[in-house]
């Protein structure tokens, strides 16, 4: 048995290494959106947010003009939201249903599959979902489009909608059911009219988080969206995306210095869903 | 009879996600198929060339397979001595206090900044640090992308084995307490041996996220199309050639990328599935 006064210093070091290597993660975070703000706030203003990306020309005439570059992220913008809307779309019923489903199914061996497997589907890499929605969507359309993006997108927010939605569901009493039932309410009555608003909150934050999940992404939509210069209201034609458009800024020399405005834009869309999200979850706990 | 409509709806939504797995694994192995039959299933993982001038084709996957390999193990070697002091910060030095929470929250959002964001960090930010150490110099490779894939794993690690530590029943570590010891002890003896399985199939779950890692590493590995021989040297990761070369690709080259899909799709189900079996083992 070592003395007691080295177990005490063990004892002391221990807790010091804890404290200042806790401390020294959140650095990153903060060194990440510290660079991402100094760089971006300056490239927003209105036009920022409705004109559409300049051309390299005249991106590289501005420059040598010394003027600011022309232009906004506006295609970016809405091939974004239209794509996020579509995966909803597609997402929202099928998640929550089927949660429902594994929640009032819950010791099935078919159950168990099921369950499992959206476990794995919530770990498989987004560019994989690129390639199956690339298999699914754009081979049979003949064309990069953003509905094969949504696709990919949906894919990608269902196994977190499944799941926050089971859980929420088996959070529920069961006298709450019951007297449902024992009113004699049809089934699908109890559920959609009793208990699926008791889950709201789980649900709903469940939807908020997979959508902040998704939102970002760029490599599934590199394989399926593709990018496109213009505003494209058109869901069987290419589309852009602030994520997309990014990467091409990226790989233009003449338009570097878009990258920080378009990524503060993303990064506050998404931090402040996943925030929001966050608090609600707090707020409306069961 | 709307009661019954319901109740197969509800499961139709269920068979559909089944659907959904089995349908990506078939739909894979019938785009990797033409790959597997020119090269063999095994001559295409064991080969390392990557070859796509037109006449001389050759594709294997092994250089891709050792880059995502060696990125992501040193990247959950790099997370591992910050995310393992967080959740204990968070699940046993101040579990239930304010500040737990703050910390929680603040690793939580690294989880939510988008990948092209850490990618653009890397390299605007890192590497020119790497390059002004003189360890490399461009500045692109192993090393760089495992620093950043690390910052992103983190709080996957640690909010999970924060929950493990804080499961371990408060009479074991009383009891400890009773008898003199230290929280040093107390941790060492009592909270790692009771968390450790929980803690462990954290990093697995973690390793999974690293490996499926795509744009922050096609920014940072520098993208050449072989082994890597060390730290400094640049490479490509399985997800990284997908990302870089999909777009241009048709004919056997396509085949042999979704064959790599294929392969990460592999890889990653089973890193999930042995760490959601250890959690599932380790919970009852």
């Amino acid at each position: 048995m070592s003395s007691l006064k080295y177990r005490l210093f063990k004892n002391k070091l221990l807790s010091l290494s804890v404290i200042v290597l806790s401390a020294l993660t959140a650095v990153p975070l903060v060194l990440i959106i510290g660079k991402v703000f100094l760089q971006g706030w300056r490239q927003i203003n209105w036009d920022f947010f409705t004109e559409t990306t300049p051309s390299t020309l005249d991106a590289l005439l501005a420059i040598n003009n010394n003027q600011p570059i022309p232009g906004g992220i506006a295609n970016g913008i809405v091939g974004t939201l239209m794509m996020v809307l579509i995966a909803s779309a597609i997402a929202i019923p099928i998640g929550v249903m089927s949660g429902i489903y594994l929640s009032e199914n819950r010791k099935t061996r078919f159950s168990s599959v099921v369950r499992f497997l959206t476990d794995l589907l919530q770990g498989t890499p987004s560019i994989i979902l690129g390639i199956i929605a690339y298999l699914w969507v754009v081979i049979p359309l003949k064309s990069y489009s953003a509905l094969a993006g949504s696709v990919a997108l949906a894919i990608m927010m269902l196994p977190l909608i499944v799941r926050s939605t089971e859980e929420t569901m088996n959070l529920l009493p069961v006298s709450l059911k019951e007297a449902g039932l024992a009113l004699g309410s049809p089934y699908s009555s109890v559920v959609l009219k009793v208990l699926l608003p008791s889950a709201f909150g789980g649900v709903f934050t469940g939807i908020l988080l997979s959508i902040s999940r998704v939102i970002g992404e760029t490599a599934p939509l590199m394989l399926t969206a593709l990018g496109a210069t213009a505003i494209q209201w058109d869901v069987s034609k290419p589309a852009s995306a602030v994520s997309l458009l990014i990467w091409e800024f990226y790989n233009d020399p003449n338009l570097q210095s878009m990258i920080w405005s378009a990524s503060l834009f993303l990064l506050l869309l998404v931090l402040s869903l996943n925030i929001l999200a966050k608090q609600l979850a707090k707020k409306w706990r069961i | 009879m709307s009661d019954k409509i319901f109740r197969s709806l509800l499961l139709v939504s269920a068979l559909i996600l089944l659907l959904i797995f089995a349908g990506m694994f078939f739909s894979l192995s019938k785009g990797a198929i033409p790959a597997f039959k020119e090269f063999g299933f095994l001559g295409f993982i064991f080969s390392s060339e990557w070859n796509s001038s037109t006449g001389a084709e050759q594709y294997g996957a092994l250089a891709f397979i050792s880059g995502t390999l060696l990125t992501s193990l040193l990247a959950l070697a790099f997370c591992l001595p910050f995310s393992l002091p967080v959740s204990f910060f968070v699940g046993e030095y101040y579990r239930g206090k304010k500040v737990a929470g703050v910390l929680g929250g603040i690793v939580d959002l690294l989880a939510g900044i988008p990948s092209i964001v850490y990618g653009l960090w890397g390299f605007y930010a890192l590497r020119p640090l790497i390059q002004s150490l003189g360890l490399s110099e461009q500045g692109f490779g192993m090393l760089t992308s495992s620093l950043v894939l690390a910052i992103m794993i983190i709080p996957y690690a640690s909010s999970l084995s924060a929950e493990f530590i804080r499961m371990v029943p408060q009479e074991l570590k009383e009891g400890a307490y009773s008898l003199g010891a230290t929280r040093a002890e107390v941790i060492r003896n009592i909270i790692l041996p009771n968390s450790f399985s929980g803690i462990f199939s954290a990093y697995i779950l973690a390793l999974g996220r690293a490996i499926g890692e795509t744009m922050a590493v096609t920014m940072l590995i520098g993208n050449t199309n072989r082994i890597p021989h060390g730290l400094m040297d640049t490479g490509n990761t399985m997800a990284s050639i997908i990302a870089n070369q999909f777009g241009e690709a048709d004919g056997l080259k396509l085949s042999s990328l979704i064959a790599i899909g294929l392969l990460l799709f592999l890889i990653t189900a089973i890193v999930n599935f042995l760490g959601r079996l250890m959690i599932k083992r380790y919970s009852i």
